[in-house]
């Protein structure tokens, strides 16, 4: 509390004659520059991206011109100017920050560039993990309060459904202010620690790996317990007898499975617990947990229920193993039919270290969702409904900062978008509270003409970036389509 | 003192016709109507131009608190501020108190001076306003309990047979550190300076001293140069009773009536937790309590 912050962290900032001493993490009088790790940074720069070409894995002209660059952009060098930055103009009855227009392809082309403020959102959260973080529907809490809910297990992930106007200013005050930090969090790619009810500690950080319980999740299963089966059925033939692969949703028994029968397999006799669905799977071998292929077993031996003895035989070489190979061991049965543990067979190690090189990394996706179908239409236009239904029609291609989203079909103009891939630190809100998200629209000024746009409003590209005093300047995504190129279907 | 490389005075043109001017930490918008509006515009961009770095010449004198008498500041808008906080030796309170207000206030001076004939004409430094108004003028301004949030939570009106010609806005959701927990203070005085002064250290009433609740953290640990050295300032403020936020705004009320008393302010409204307080709401109306403009 008393300590005096280090003296070395502080960055003069020689911006104007203020000349403000500023602390690490701390911005000056202005709040448009701060220190960051003992950099001075701009806080709210326009941010343009640029369509850079990749060539011998070298960025051109981008990083080429860097060194030198004069402090002003030239359109030569395609630009895409971002919602980042560019500031609203809620409630909307005024044209966007920027309309821009720029000829692409041959094509007068109209961008509508605008920060919205989104008070329908929220982020549908998918992890990757077999580990059963809680029951479908339980509340996920951030500091006591419910920010969302479990939804469905998918394959190899669980679903959370975060935020929602209904958390943001449905319930009480102090919910939606936990809720729109933990959005915020989780929009600009930071951790956000979360409980479940009845279930797990979760940290969630988009594009890395969730933590589970305080453990890090390294895999995703290389496929359901049957699914592991078929796939490596082959492989084990000749080393193992029979082969269970433990998982929470179906394990496989390989001698049973379809793919031990059309191999010939010798039955083993071994009958694991739960339900039969179909020969070799079984539903419920055990409780739910963050044990052994997302069940609470930590011993494999508990899913036995019993050894045919008419059927099984003294010998008998077994192994168990998990969908990812994480977990696995070796048995032989002895003359009373009981489980020995044995080292494990190099040949079958191999397999199963083989069933952990196919698992793809586990990871946490943060995909944010907002509905702009409302008031922010009418920055762009006088007939709100017009621009709907060009971007429904796919003659507007909507962006977020730049970023590519998946539009809902159906009423409005509801969008998801991958979050790591927006530009950093993309994402603001308001205390409604409400995020605020970069959004741009972009079409052919003759279909921005027919929908009643602002055409008056419409500023060149090049003026645009002259009279910008302070420019973010970003190298396109180049996994993400250039916003000016045409969409198809 | 020099000028930084690459650094720029902007002024430019809004879209509804007010005109921007911009330099560091300075954001002012301003507006002027009526014959020589034009004139009354060139003179405050020339006030303007340059004015930031020659303030920053007396900025050590401005930052020392007014007890200690600052020597003698000339230039006019450092002037005002010395002025504008002279009334307060009994509390700790330094010119800066008054910075956004005096800019206000100079510049509008300015442009008056330049054309004599406007009808009205206002200059909004960053939410401290100043206001020339000529008989039959009024000029409405609308009060923002959190400045982030569009959204009205009462209404002044200033005529122009009113002694009000400066609003200013103090609080914690500012640019500014505030000793205080108020979310808003606004008041009403003869010029924006001594509004802006008045509404500071209102702002700094507004408190519940020790409350656990209340995170504090001297001022200089936040910002090196701080007028307020190493008074605690506040730094969070976590969940708080209906009861102690009347208790906290309470203890402002005393204090507003004290300025008026003295003829310091002509009326505030301050805020904290979606709670209000009016002091000095005048015979006219000028002050439009919250409760009556927005119902709940």
């Amino acid at each position: 509390m008393t300590d005096v912050p280090d003296q070395a962290s502080i960055v003069r900032c020689d911006a104007c004659p203020v000349l403000c001493r500023i602390r690490e993490g701390k911005s000056g009088a202005c709040d448009r520059y701060a220190n960051a790790n003992g950099e001075l940074v701009r806080l709210d720069p326009l941010v343009v991206t640029e369509n850079v070409l990749e060539k011998d894995g070298a960025v051109v002209p981008f990083l080429e011109r860097a060194p030198d660059w004069d402090g002003q952009i030239l359109a030569d060098a395609p630009v895409f100017v971002t919602g980042i930055g560019s500031g609203t103009t809620y409630p909307d009855y005024k044209p966007a920050p920027f309309i821009i227009g720029a000829e692409w392809d041959g094509v007068d082309t109209v961008t509508v560039v605008t920060e919205g403020i989104f008070s329908y959102c929220g982020v549908k959260v998918k992890i990757d993990t077999d580990r059963h973080l809680g029951p479908e529907q339980a509340p996920v809490r951030v500091d006591g309060e419910p920010i969302g809910h479990v939804t469905t297990a998918e394959y190899g992930s669980q679903m959370l459904s975060l935020g929602g106007v209904r958390h943001l200013t449905g319930g009480t005050k102090k919910e939606g202010t936990v809720t729109c930090a933990a959005l915020l969090d989780l929009c600009n790619g930071e951790a956000v620690e979360m409980t479940v009810d009845g279930g797990s500690n979760l940290v969630v950080q988009a594009g890395r790996p969730p933590i589970v319980d305080a453990v890090a999740e390294d895999r995703m299963r290389v496929g359901c317990g049957s699914a592991t089966i078929g796939i490596f059925a082959q492989q084990w033939i000749g080393h193992a007898d029979e082969v269970i692969v433990v998982d929470d949703h179906i394990t496989g028994v390989l001698s049973e499975h379809q793919a031990g029968r059309f191999l010939d397999m010798r039955p083993g006799g071994i009958r694991v617990r739960g339900r039969k669905s179909t020969p070799g799977r079984y539903f419920q071998v055990a409780d739910p947990g963050a044990g052994w292929g997302g069940t609470s077993v930590t011993d494999p031996l508990d899913i036995i229920e019993k050894v045919d003895p008419k059927t099984a035989w003294p010998g008998e070489r077994i192994l168990m193993v998990s969908t990812t190979g994480e977990d696995s061991a070796y048995f032989e049965l002895d003359d009373d039919l009981t489980f020995i543990p044995k080292p494990m067979p190099a040949p079958l190690q191999v397999v199963v270290d083989r069933i952990g090189e196919n698992c793809e990394p586990a990871l946490c996706t943060v995909l944010f969702m907002g509905g702009a179908g409302g008031s922010l239409r009418a920055g762009v236009t006088e007939n709100p409904v017009r621009l709907t239904r060009s971007v429904q029609s796919m003659i507007t291609r909507v962006t977020c900062g730049g970023a590519p989203v998946y539009v809902w079909p159906g009423g409005g103009i509801t969008v998801m978008v991958d979050v790591t891939r927006v530009p950093k630190g993309a994402f603001g809100y308001v205390p409604t509270p409400a995020l605020v998200a970069p959004i741009e629209f972009t079409l052919p000024r003759w279909a921005y003409e027919e929908l009643g746009g602002y055409v008056g409003a419409i500023q060149s590209l090049d003026s645009v970036l002259a009279t910008s005093p302070e420019l973010r300047r970003e190298r396109q995504d180049p996994a993400n389509p250039w916003p000016y190129r045409p969409a198809t279907r | 003192m020099a000028i930084p490389p690459g650094h720029t005075v902007s002024a430019r043109r809004l879209r509804n016709g007010f005109l921007h001017l911009q330099d560091g930490p300075i954001d002012v918008v301003l507006s002027a109507e009526g014959p020589g509006a034009e004139v009354a515009e060139s003179a405050a961009v020339s006030a303007f131009d340059g004015m930031l770095a020659d303030m920053m010449a007396e900025v050590t004198e401005l930052r020392r608190p007014i007890d200690h008498r600052p020597q003698s500041v000339t230039h006019p808008v450092a002037r005002r501020m010395v002025e504008a906080v002279r009334p307060y030796t009994n509390v700790f309170v330094t010119p800066m108190a008054a910075v956004a207000g005096a800019v206000a206030d100079h510049l509008l001076a300015e442009m008056v001076s330049a054309a004599p004939d406007l009808r009205r004409a206002w200059v909004n430094d960053g939410g401290d306003i100043a206001v020339h108004l000529t008989p039959g003028q009024r000029f409405e301004v609308g009060l923002v309990s959190r400045p982030e949030t569009p959204e009205l939570a009462g209404r002044a009106v200033i005529r122009a047979d009113d002694p009000v010609r400066g609003i200013a806005t103090s609080g914690r959701h500012g640019r500014s550190l505030s000793l205080g927990i108020a979310d808003a203070v606004t008041a009403l005085a003869r010029s924006a300076a001594a509004a802006d002064v008045a509404a500071t250290l209102i702002a700094n009433e507004v408190d519940l001293p020790d409350h656990p609740a209340i995170r504090r953290g001297p001022a200089d640990h936040e910002d090196p140069d701080s007028d307020l050295g190493g008074r605690p300032v506040v730094l969070g403020v976590g969940d708080l009773s209906t009861d102690e936020v009347a208790r906290a705004l309470d203890r402002a009320v005393n204090v507003a009536e004290d300025m008026m008393d003295r003829d310091l302010v002509t009326a505030v409204a301050f805020t904290l937790s979606g709670q209000w307080r009016t002091v000095g709401v005048l015979d006219s109306g000028l002050l439009i309590p919250p409760s009556e403009t927005k119902k709940r």
